[in-house]
Order: C-alpha cells, then structure tokens, then sequence
C-alpha cells in the first residue's frame, strides 16, 4: 500500500522516444523484471506496428499503436502513461487519457512550457479522475528495483552507482530534474539510497505537489525518511508544514529550497525553473527554509551542508533499528556490445532439440494420432494461434474445394504448357502460380474485402450493389458462368450447409445471401459463387474467434486470402505436371490458325 | 517562458479587437497610439482615423510597464486646468521627458522610450470602477469594486469583492458566482450593465491566456465604456495557439532595468532558435566568479553557493545555465561568450579569476559532447584566460563523464590552463568551497 510502482507496473508510452525506452528495458533486465516495463508505444505517425529494442542481449518487440485507446485496450492492465507529446500536443494527450475509464492511474508529462490555463485544466481533471499527474516539465520518477520512467537516474552506470536498482530507506522529492538525480547520488554515498523518488516539476501549475507525494511516502511502509528539495517561489513546501504541525506526517523530513541567491537581485533575473520566482516574502527560499527549520523538519545551514545533513538522520534512524542493513540483490549486466538482428522470426524454431511450429514440436502436430490435421498446422503457421477444430475443419474444406478446376484454367494450362516445354515440376508449378491474381483466383479476396466493408459501413444491401455500380465494379464473389439459382453450385452448397452447422455465427454470409437476393431477381446467374462464399466464410471464421476487424482487414490485405487458393491450387498444378509427364506429350505450338495476325507497316517518327 | 507584462497599448488593442465577441452591447473607442517622440505623435495626427489627436483635448503618459504614473507626475493632463492639452503640448512634453533620465519614486530609473496618448475623458469619480482578474493558487479570482482609480488602492479589503473561480467551473455558474458577489456600492442604474460587463471581461481574460488583467479605473457612461488605466500579462507560452489574436504584443523589458547586453542577446537568439535550453544574465561584469552551469536546477544551487561561501555577491559574474543535450557548437558558443566576458577586466583587487564548469548528474546530456565545446572555446581563449590567472574547477556526472572529465583536463593542461576536475563522488557545489579556500 502506498507504493507509486510496483514490479508489475507497465506504462503505455506516448512518442516513439527510442533511447529513454531503451533505458527503461535495460533498467528492467538489470533489475530482473519478469516483464518489460514498456508495454506498448503510441506513435500516432508512425506506419510501424512494433519497435525492436533490446533486452539484455536480446532483443524485444514494443508493439506500435496510432492512438493511446487502441493502445489501451491491447493492454488494460498497463496504467501509467508517459506522455512524451511536446508542449502543443501534451494537454490533449493527457485529457484524452483520463478519459479512458480504469486504466491509467499515473500520467507523467515531459514537456516544458504548456500554457498555464491548459495545465491547471488538465491537473483539476486529472485530480477529480483520481488520476496521479507527475509534471509537466519533469523527468519523471522511480521506485527502485521495480520500476523506472524513462531517462530517471541517466546512464545504467549511474543508476548502479546510486543506488537506484533496488529499494533504499528515503523517500525523494525535487522539483529540478537533474537535481533529483544529484541528490539520489548523494543519498547513497550518504544513506541507503532511496525508496520511491519523483521530481514534480519546474513549471508554475504542476499536477501533484510536494504535499502528495510526501503523504503517499508517509504511508509507504518502505519510506523510512523523507527529503524535500524545493525552490524560491510559490507555497507549496508551507503545506508540508502544516502537515508536520497537524502530525499527518511523523516521518522525519530533511529540507532545503535551493534559490537563495535571488534575495540578492531585486527583480527581473529569472533564477532557474517557470515556476521559480517569489512574489512575496514568504515564498522566498530563505523563508521557508526558516519557517521549516521552526516546524522541526532537518534543513541544513546550505546546500553544500545537504550530505551531513543526510547521513546524521540516517545514522540515527540506523541505531534506533527503524532503518535497517539492506542484502544488495544479484544483479544482470547489460552487454557493452550489442547487436541489431537483421531478421525476425515469430512463427518458429528450430534453435531446441526439436523444431517448433509456434511452439508445437513438430512431433506433437505431425501424426494421425495426436489429432491435429493440416488445418492445425496452417492455423499455427500462419496465425500462430491454435484454431477450434470447427475452424481447421473449414480450412481443410477451403483448400480441397480450390485444388482444382480443370485443365483449362489460365494457371493449370500455364503449368501443363511449361511442363510440355520440358520443364522441371518447380518451374512449371510457378508458370501456373504466377496467374493466380486480380482475374484468376482473386475473387476470394476482393469479395472478401467488399463484403466487409460494405457491411462495416453499415450498407443495406441495396446500398451495397449501387455504391459498387458507381466504383463502376462487378461485385465479386456474384455470378457464375453455368450456376444458377434453379441449377445451384454444390460446392457452395456444402460450404453453406458446413457453416450453418458449425459456425457459432455467419453475419457476413447472411448480409452476403440478401444481396445475392437482389442480384438475382435481375437475372438468375447472379448467385453467390464459390469464390466469394469462401472469402465471406473466411472473415466470419475470424469473426467468430474474436479478431478486431482492424485484425481482419490485415490478413486480407497481407494477402492470406490468395494463399489458400494458392496453396489448394498447387495441389491441382502439381497433378496437371505430373500427368504431362506421365503422358510424355511433346512441346507445344499454339496452331497460327487460332491466332489474329493482324500487323502492319511501322511509320516512321 | 512565464508570465510576462504586456504594453497598456498592446492591451488595449487586444481589447478593441474582440471587443465585438466580448462586448457586444457595449462601445469602446479604442482611441490610443504608442509613439516614441513628438515627431512621432505630429506624423501620427496626419494619418487618416487619427484626426482626433488635432480635435480633442489629449492625455500622454508613459507605457513601460510601470504603474504609479500619476503619483511619479508622470501624466500629461493639464497645461492651466484639466483638459486643455494639445497635440502640440504633448508632443513637447514628451520630448522633455525622452531628453533626460526619469527617476521613479521607487528609485527605478531610466530613460522614457514609450507614451501612450488618448482622448481626454471628462467624468465623475463615482462614474469609475475598479475590475481585474488573476490567478491565485489553482484559482482565478475576480475583483471587483465600485470605486476605481488610486482610491481602490486605499482600503482594498473593505471596498473590492474578491470572486474565487475554479478552473473547471461551467459558464452558468460562474455567471451566478459573479451577479451573486456585485460590489454592494454599484449604483442600481448601472447594476445589471455591471454584472455584465464583468462576466464578459472574466471569458475574454480566461479565453484570451491573460495571467493578469487590470482596467483602473473603468468608466461606465451608459453603454459606453472607457479604459482610462490597463496593466496586463499574458501567459506567453499559450502564444503558440493565439496567432493573431495578440495583435502581435511585445514583451519589453521593464523600466529601470538595463537592456540586454549584446552577449545575452545573442545566447538568447541562440536560445531561441534551439531546442536545448541556453540562458545567460550579467550580473556583474568585473566580477571574479564565473560559472558555466549545466541545468536549471543546478545553476541555482551554484549561485546560491557561491553567494553564501564568497560572503560578497558581487563576487559572482554572471547566471545562466545550458541544458537539454546543447550540441558541440552550441556549447562552444556559449562558452566562447562567457570566456570573452570573463577576460574583458582585470580583478580589482588582483585576484585570480574562478570559472567554475559544473553540473549534476546528467540524465541524458552526453557530458563529453558538450565539454568538447567547451574545450575549442578553452583554445580560442587560452592567452586570455592565462593572463587573467583563471582557475577552472569541474564538476560533472552522467552520460559519458569520464571521458569528458579525461578530455578536458588532458585540453587545459596541453593548454597550460590550471583545472581541477571531479566527478559524482564529489558533491556537486563543493568545488566551490575548494575554489574560494585556495
């Protein structure tokens, strides 16, 4: 209870900011976390949908989100956001944040110079939504040895150095980002190190406040004492006071506000941060050092007497027993050298003592007996999912379906064409490949792909069939050749009577059956064909396990459409090949009299 | 980048471009011009729209950001009795004040660069009000009162209704808060047009980034509105979003302080133009202490240091500080800049000079980078620097430290420099502790 982080804390970090993530990863494998502290990264110009970065000698994937709710919603559990947005954007950042309902309860802003009135809005909001903001204008925070934000702490080096892997016995806070890690250093050569850390912020209107963090370290168990480093200006360190007057903090709190100097100019030298400046005596750094030194918190004769300060608590608390010996934890070093790979694999592995098939040992997927068909395979594979056996079952279907359509088809007659030619089965197979495209085969794609977007869009059919009339497009997936309504296609017939029966649900194929309605009241070959019942089925297979349409749209795209037919179709190439082989039929001539010559006299230019 | 003082003119223009959005049911004649010197009010009565400068009685005063004018005798409004001064008049008086320096009850002194010249506005005293806005903790506050000009400033606690509103509160309810808290002696004809006006004066102060807006005193005539006196603020890092709507407002320096140096306007123009962070201020330029800080905490603490440990601050040159990952060149010259200042007198007394180059512990500043700048300024200014008896002391920690502690001893000491450099196990001001006791 109490604890800003925890070990398990992950942030959603907002702006592709690759070397204070890197510092956060490295941090994380130094200090042993099971779990990168980076869940995701919000990079809403980015085309990227994952960074590699490093962990230990490793590297890792981030995934890439455009947007913080799409981010959030891959990772509920990820609740602090570091809005890395510049002083334009941050505000918007952090507002749209708050709005996502549960999930974040720390938004750190980096950014200097936000407008005042943006930033006293975005604290009251943050604050009402029970929202803990650190900054603006800061670098963030630490709970050692469980969590770090961004560049805190600088180098690994010196994080080592101070102390800040693993947890200490003071709780820190500082307005000044670089100052917070000086007096992390001198923490640790003159104490334990430190607990829990923030640095506020050096702007005037600054989400949490001295007085929220020294209570939320009062109630830490880990805090054992606590150190203030404030500044001329501004009031805040007097309800620090208040709270060692009303005895809501009992810990002992060491003080100093930096800003002496500015006593000795009148006005108009602007000593340090925004938020640095006093407009009456009381926020002088000279007074408030007195009026704290007067409620009894520890504040030195000056800054350079901080360290002595520091270690005379510390010892104290160390004889009283309230503080005790901390067992340094094994740590892991970063290597000096590291090497970017060249190639990523996320589908298998052949490293162990048997290959894997997205995790699988070959030997668990291949034989009869354990159950798993090609189906599995393909949805292992390519999906790196393990797919119910209705939905192999509808894959296996799929690719028997399309394994052959005669040999007059562009793809089988390039393949027996090229075979004739005395070519070897590879070649031949690819002639016959190399159709398979827009004409031939791509039908399954683009029904797939209209057909949802119309339904995305929320078209009645009607809509539909005229929004394709003016693209000036044949909706594909309609009409067959012979097929009619009163002469049906049993192929498509099966894969109808197969989903019905199977399929938890088939919104597309219904949506897809009232616009085959339609097309066939005009004229009766306008039924759903083979073609567009397989791609329809297809995303409402997805559909039903639980892909986001964004995931859908993707593997159309990318084109998994097209490889079952490709797959399925090589079946029926291969046998083509094979039987020109077989038959021992000579080379092939297409006859001229089957040709249109028709050529004449070039002019002359 | 903070709240900075706007000109009365520059405000009032603000005013009387969205008077229309704001106050639409009332009338504002925006009848002022800036002007730097008689000649200039002469040309500026030619124009066209200008005429009233010929016609009508005038009041000049100066619009540098001092308040007080008319205790400091500082407002031209009577030649033999009030409001009978002409463009003539004014244009003399003006240059009378620009020919010598100005000495303010304060004890501020300089000289007179900018009047504001107006319409003079015959009225009543119990025809002024008094109507500001400001932010207070978290809060805006809205003070208002029924009585205006110096009178106000005499008795603030009996005479002004302070309105507390909360940075996230609706427009219904602020409208509430302001008609529920009206000064007690606003006179029941003017009431309503009152409430108003104040509510509309709080939306254009909150929508237009002022951080502090005070018209003393406001003249209600009817419908007709006259701002006789206007300071201003304008949070200036909202400028970003505003464009025009400022009417391009200056910032100028205020009254009595030197302007800027040639060194600090150029650290400022390079600041500017950078996305690392460089400030420079001369605070005395025989000192005998100077510093070469790297961020903005840290820099206070060596000021403070150095003014608590060389018991004389007078002792201590210059502030500024660079941070935010400057590159070698910017670094370079930044401390080209500081090396000239700090070699362009000898010490009075004859002592040596003390640079001292600190700096906490970097979060993400490449230390070597930056002192690699440091270093080719060190070899511009190494002969002026040795006749000047410098002493560097160094300190610095973070990314890359040792390198750049190694770099810039190795320089110095090829240089013939005397340095001595330290790292995070040494506290951070404590090289000052060692400059001051050799």
């Amino acid at each position: 209870m109490g604890a800003l982080f925890t070990k398990d804390t992950q942030a959603i970090f907002w702006n592709n900011n690759a070397s204070a993530i890197q510092r956060m990863l490295d941090y994380d494998y130094v200090i042993n976390r099971v779990k990168p502290s980076v869940a995701a990264i919000v990079a809403p110009t980015s085309g990227n949908k994952f960074e590699k970065f490093f962990y230990g000698p490793d590297e890792i994937m981030v995934p890439v989100f455009r947007n913080t709710v799409e981010a959030a919603a891959a990772f509920p559990k990820a609740d602090v956001l570091l809005n890395f947005a510049s002083f334009r954007t941050a505000y918007d950042v952090t507002m749209e944040a708050i709005t996502i309902k549960g999930q974040f309860k720390t938004v750190m802003v980096t950014a200097e110079g936000i407008p005042e009135r943006l930033a006293r809005k975005m604290n009251q909001a943050a604050r009402d939504a029970g929202v803990v903001v650190i900054g603006p204008a800061t670098v963030g925070g630490i709970s050692p040895g469980a969590f770090k934000i961004a560049n805190v702490g600088g180098t690994i080096e010196n994080i080592v150095n101070s102390k800040l892997h693993r947890a200490g016995s003071c709780g820190l806070v500082t307005r000044s980002g670089g100052l917070f890690n000086e007096l992390s250093n001198i923490i640790s050569i003159n104490a334990d190190g430190i607990a829990e850390g923030v640095a506020i912020g050096g702007d005037r209107f600054v989400g949490s406040v001295f007085i929220d963090n020294l209570l939320r370290m009062e109630r830490n168990p880990e805090v054992k004492y606590m150190v203030l480093l404030g500044e001329v200006g501004g009031t805040e360190e007097y309800k620090v006071i208040e709270a060692v007057k009303s005895g809501l903090i009992k810990k002992p709190i060491i003080a100093w506000c930096i800003g002496t100097i500015a006593k000795h100019f009148s006005s108009g030298v602007q000593f340090g941060h925004a938020g640095a400046s006093a407009n009456a005596d009381a926020e002088t750094a000279a007074a408030k050092n007195i009026a704290m030194a007067e409620a009894g918190i520890f504040v030195p004769a000056s800054f350079n007497d901080l360290p002595k300060t520091i270690a005379d608590v510390y010892t104290k608390l160390r004889n009283e027993g309230i503080v005790t010996e901390i067992v340094e934890p094994e740590l892991k070093t970063v290597p000096k050298v590291r090497r970017k790979k060249e190639f990523i694999c996320t589908i298998s592995d052949d490293r162990g003592d048997e290959a894997t098939y997205a995790g699988y040992p070959i030997s668990s997927v291949a034989t009869p007996e354990t159950g798993f068909g090609i189906g599995d395979v393909i949805s292992l594979l390519w999906f790196k999912k393990r797919y119910p056996k209705w939905a192999t079952d509808y894959l296996e279907t799929v690719i028997k379906t399309v394994a052959d359509h005669g040999p007059a088809v562009s793809g089988a007659h390039n393949a027996k064409v090229t075979a004739r030619a005395g070519k070897d089965v590879i070649s031949s197979l690819v002639t016959g490949l190399l159709t398979i495209g827009p004409r031939f085969g791509g039908a399954i794609d683009d029904a797939a792909r209209y057909f949802k977007y119309a339904n995305d869009n929320g078209m009645t059919p009607a809509q539909f069939i005229d929004y394709m009339k003016k693209e000036g497009k044949t909706i594909s997936g309609i009409g067959h050749r012979i097929k009619s309504v009163r002469n049906p296609d049993l192929r498509v017939s099966g894969l109808k009577k197969y989903a019905a029966e199977h399929f938890p649900a088939t919104p597309l194929l219904d949506f897809a059956l009232e616009v085959e309605k339609l097309t066939t009241s005009k004229k009766d070959n306008l039924i759903l064909n083979v073609d567009g019942t397989i791609g329809i089925l297809m995303v409402d297979m997805w559909r039903a396990l639980g892909y986001s349409e964004s995931d859908i749209d993707g593997f159309i795209e990318a084109g998994a459409l097209n490889a079952f037919f490709v797959v399925g179709r090589s079946i029926g190439f291969i046998g083509h090949i094979l039987d020109e082989k077989r038959l021992g039929m000579p080379m092939y001539r297409h006859p001229t009299d089957d040709i249109l010559y028709n050529v004449e006299m070039a002019d002359e230019i | 980048m903070a709240q900075r003082a706007i000109r009365e003119y520059d405000g009032k223009a603000i005013f009387s471009k969205h008077w229309e959005k704001y106050f639409s049911g009332f009338h504002y004649g925006f009848k002022s011009v800036l002007v730097t010197n008689g000649d200039d009010l002469r040309a500026k009565a030619q124009e066209h729209g200008f005429e009233w400068l010929k016609q009508e009685a005038l009041v000049a005063k100066p619009d540098m950001l001092f308040g007080k004018r008319g205790k400091n005798d500082l407002v031209l409004f009577r030649t033999n009795k009030p409001g009978d001064v002409t463009l003539e008049e004014a244009a003399s008086w003006i240059d009378a004040k620009i020919a010598n320096e100005t000495i303010l009850l304060s004890g501020q002194k300089g000289t007179l660069t900018h009047f504001i010249i107006e319409p003079f506005t015959p009225h009543s005293q119990d025809q002024e009000y008094y109507i500001s806005a400001t932010t207070v903790g978290e809060d805006d506050v809205l003070y208002l009162s029924a009585e205006g000009g110096m009178e106000v400033e005499e008795g603030w606690e009996e005479k002004v209704n302070e309105v507390t509103i909360p940075i996230t509160m609706d427009d219904a309810s602020i409208a509430h808060l302001i008609r529920a808290n009206v000064p007690a002696g606003i006179p029941a004809e003017n009431k309503e047009r009152f409430i108003a006006f104040a509510e509309q004066f709080y939306k254009f102060y909150r929508d237009q980034n002022f951080a502090y807006l005070e018209i003393n005193p406001i003249v209600m005539v009817g419908n007709d509105m006259h701002i006789l006196d206007l300071v201003a603020r304008l949070d200036d890092t909202a400028g970003f979003m505003m464009g025009e709507a400022w009417c391009g407002a200056e910032f100028p320096t205020a009254f009595g302080m030197e302007d800027q140096s040639p060194e600090e306007k150029a650290i400022a123009e390079a600041d500017s133009k950078s996305g690392a962070s460089l400030k420079l201020t001369i605070l005395n330029p025989m000192g005998r202490i100077w510093t070469m800080v790297a961020g903005g905490g840290a820099s206070v603490v060596y000021a403070d240091t150095i003014a608590d440990l060389s018991g004389n601050v007078a002792d201590l040159a210059n502030y500024g500080e660079y941070s935010g990952g400057p590159t070698t060149g910017e670094t370079k010259f930044y401390a080209e800049t500081v090396l000239d200042l700090m070699t362009r007198h000898k010490d009075p007394k004859g002592r040596d000079k003390i640079l001292i180059i600190g700096g906490a512990i970097a979060n993400f500043t490449d230390v070597a980078k930056t002192f690699t700048g440091i270093i080719q300024a060190f070899e511009v200014y190494a002969d002026r620097m040795k006749a000047h008896n410098t002493r560097i002391y160094v300190r610095r920690g973070g990314p890359n430290y040792e390198k750049g502690l190694k770099d810039i001893k190795e320089a110095a000491d090829r240089l013939g420099l005397y340095i001595e450099v330290y790292g995070p196990e040494t506290h951070v001001t404590d090289i000052v502790r060692m400059a001051l006791e050799k």
